[in-house]
């Protein structure tokens, strides 16, 4: 068996690998276990970190789950109403068009609550970057029914499996805004894997260089689990993604 | 040399926005007050000042663009009519609860609902009690005049940024629409980044330079016992703004008998009942309050041991009456008058209902 190193042995070896980017705070993530909220924002930090945008962005990060964001984001971070964070993000990049401004919002924020501030601020060639991670379901809530969810799944306000004729469709609000002349970008992805998660961070990299390059509106969708919502183990949980959601919601680009 | 120009209410909240130095103007179209987006849309100011105009998809939205430039340090303001300002409450609490300073005109209409496009004071109770959910409050200023539409809006910024709170500009359809001369203010300057770092460091989101913690704008705390201390300050700045910023027009009050109060439009219509109320020899006297929160309680208080009886007159069915009784406590009559739904009292009626609720 090989020896096992401390961190100090490792890093006196010069063998470092992976550093926590210094855009992530210390704190603890309240996120679940396994739940890809935490894989999602480092990503996205790290991105921030590599361009070295850090003094010049402002995070806007509206409720659901991931309301506490500024708790680990370590840059300027407003906290926005449900759904309302495109609106804000786009009154902060009118009046500072030179800073670099993101959303982070879930589907139930990004897809219901907010789905007109969405629309309207990716019709608008708003020049921001919207990361939406889609779990299918109210995550912070306690599970209930997301836009998201997918047909005959279960959740609190499903609870006999979403009856899609009562109830409606799963939506798919990125192929949807991919539709608008004001997105230059949409693509679809997933953190459960580390090549996947290699794949979303180059992603949300080329949404960050388009807003740069003041192209319009850049949408990254994460398909992510919600263990807990889903009532599952994190490893059942990403099984269940990869055969259920992956089918309705497709990796890849939409657009751009 | 001054400046003098005939405009409308609506048009005059406009350009003096510009002559402020705003920032950025996020508005939804809807009557008596629309006048102000599509003057500023005619005005072109980002060529004047740089000022962003944005003609949002709903006042919900506008509102929450208001948010994310004041939350950058940045002048923002909206402006709606009734139902608009009904939409935007949810932002106004957040506003509140994050300490944001911006402007909100509400150039009010008869309601409730979809109610009419012609003036009314309905909506007083919404602007002085909160009008969104928690505890908090704006700051509301009423203007009488098309002139006073112009001059509150330096007076109601500079109000939002001392208190870093939502301030509220409470007009009707009638200040909106009406033309009279007004004197323009000079042209400020738009603060620079630069500046706004220097002033609003301390909690602006304009990006976390090394040498300092990141700024966080939010109004959200999951443990009660730390929403509890953040109430308490924003409570204990209500007091200071109670204490410091009330503003009052006292009209004819020395030996008056009796004592109008009233706002805006309706102190306007007051004003020609004190001299009506001089040729039946009945002394009348007005207090206008100008903030109508923090409402002038201890003025009126004061006034009435000099007085046999208040009258409140409003555009509605009765909403700041309630103020005036709480502020003259008991010690002599205060009765309410006024019409409603988008109709105007005449003086002559204001005179009727004083002799009939007061005076007899
Ligand atoms: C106006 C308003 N309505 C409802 C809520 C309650 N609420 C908070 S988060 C949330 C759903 C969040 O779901 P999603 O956006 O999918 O984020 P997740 O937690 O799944 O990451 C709801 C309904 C709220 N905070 N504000
Ligand atoms: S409830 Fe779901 S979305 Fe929220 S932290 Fe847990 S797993 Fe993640
Ligand atoms: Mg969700």
């Amino acid at each position: 068996m090989s020896e096992i190193l401390t961190p100090e042995e490792i890093i006196k070896k010069g063998e470092l690998v992976f550093k926590k980017t210094k855009f992530m705070t210390d704190a603890n993530l309240s996120y679940c276990p396994g739940c890809g909220h935490g894989v999602a924002h480092r990503i996205t930090m790290e991105v921030i970190e590599e361009m070295g945008i850090g003094e010049q962005t402002i995070g806007v990060a509206p409720v659901g789950c991931s309301v506490l964001a500024y708790d680990f984001m370590n840059i300027d971070m407003q906290q926005a109403a449900h759904g309302r964070a495109p609106a804000v993000a786009t009154g902060i990049k009118r009046v500072f068009p030179e800073k670099y401004v993101f959303t982070y919002q879930g589907d139930g924020d990004l897809a219901a609550i907010g789905t007109n501030e969405t629309i309207h601020a990716c019709n608008r060639a708003e020049n921001i970057v919207i990361i939406f991670i889609n779990n299918g379901i109210y995550g912070m809530t306690g599970g209930q029914m997301a836009p998201t969810t997918l047909e005959g799944m279960k959740s609190s306000t499903s609870p006999y499996g979403r009856d899609v004729s009562t109830m409606g469709h799963p939506i798919k609000i990125t192929e949807m805004v991919a539709m608008l002349p004001g997105v230059c970008y949409a693509t679809r992805h997933a953190v459960h894997k580390p090549g996947l998660v290699r794949k979303a961070k180059k992603a949300i990299r080329k949404a960050f260089e388009n807003q740069r390059d003041k192209k319009g509106t850049s949408i990254v969708e994460i398909v992510s689990n919600c263990n807990s919502g889903w009532k599952m183990t994190p490893v059942d949980a990403n099984i269940w993604l990869e055969e259920n959601m992956l089918p309705v919601f497709p990796l890849g680009d939409i657009k751009g | 040399m001054e400046e003098v120009k005939l405009m409308k209410g609506n048009e005059a909240v406009a350009e003096a926005a510009i002559r402020e130095g705003v920032d950025g103007y996020f508005g939804y179209p809807i009557t008596p007050q629309s006048e102000v987006i599509e003057y500023l849309m005619l005005e072109e100011p980002h060529k004047r000042t740089g000022m962003v105009v944005l003609q949002a998809e709903s006042e919900i939205a506008a509102i929450n663009m208001v948010y994310g430039a004041a939350a950058c340090g940045k002048k923002a303001m909206t402006s709606s009519s009734s139902p608009g300002i009904s939409l935007k409450q949810e932002g106004i609490s957040y506003m509140a609860g994050a300490e944001l300073p911006c402007l909100i005109v509400n150039v009010v209409r008869g309601g409730p609902g979809l109610g009419t496009i012609q003036p009314s004071q309905a909506d007083y109770f919404q602007s002085v009690k909160g009008g969104g959910h928690g505890d908090y409050k704006l700051i509301v200023l009423a203007p009488a005049s098309v002139q006073e539409m112009s001059d509150f809006v330096e007076d109601a910024f500079v109000l939002a940024f001392k208190y870093r709170n939502p301030a509220m500009i409470l007009s009707d359809g009638l200040i909106g629409q009406m033309m009279e001369k007004v004197k323009l203010k000079p042209q400020k300057e738009r603060l620079t980044e630069k500046e706004i770092r220097e002033k609003y460091d301390s909690w602006a989101t304009i990006g976390k330079k090394e040498t300092r913690e990141r700024n966080i704008i939010t109004s959200l705390e999951l443990k009660s016992e730390r929403q509890e201390k953040h109430n308490d300050k924003l409570q204990a700045k209500y007091r200071e703004i109670e204490k410091n910023e009330v503003r009052y027009e006292k009209i004819n009050c020395e030996n008056a008998d009796y004592l109008l109060v009233a706002y805006g439009s309706s102190a306007r219509i007051c004003q020609k009942t004190i001299q009506l109320g001089k040729e039946k020899g009945i002394n009348i006297g007005l207090i206008r309050p100008i903030t109508l929160w923090p409402f002038p309680s201890d003025v009126i208080n004061e006034a009435a041991d000099k007085v046999k009886g208040i009258l409140s007159v409003e555009l509605n069915a009765g909403q700041m009456v309630e103020d005036v009784k709480l502020a003259v406590n008991g010690k002599i009559k205060v009765e309410h008058f006024g019409r409603y739904g988008g109709m105007i009292h005449s003086p002559d009626e204001v005179l009727e209902a004083l002799e009939q609720k007061i005076i007899k």
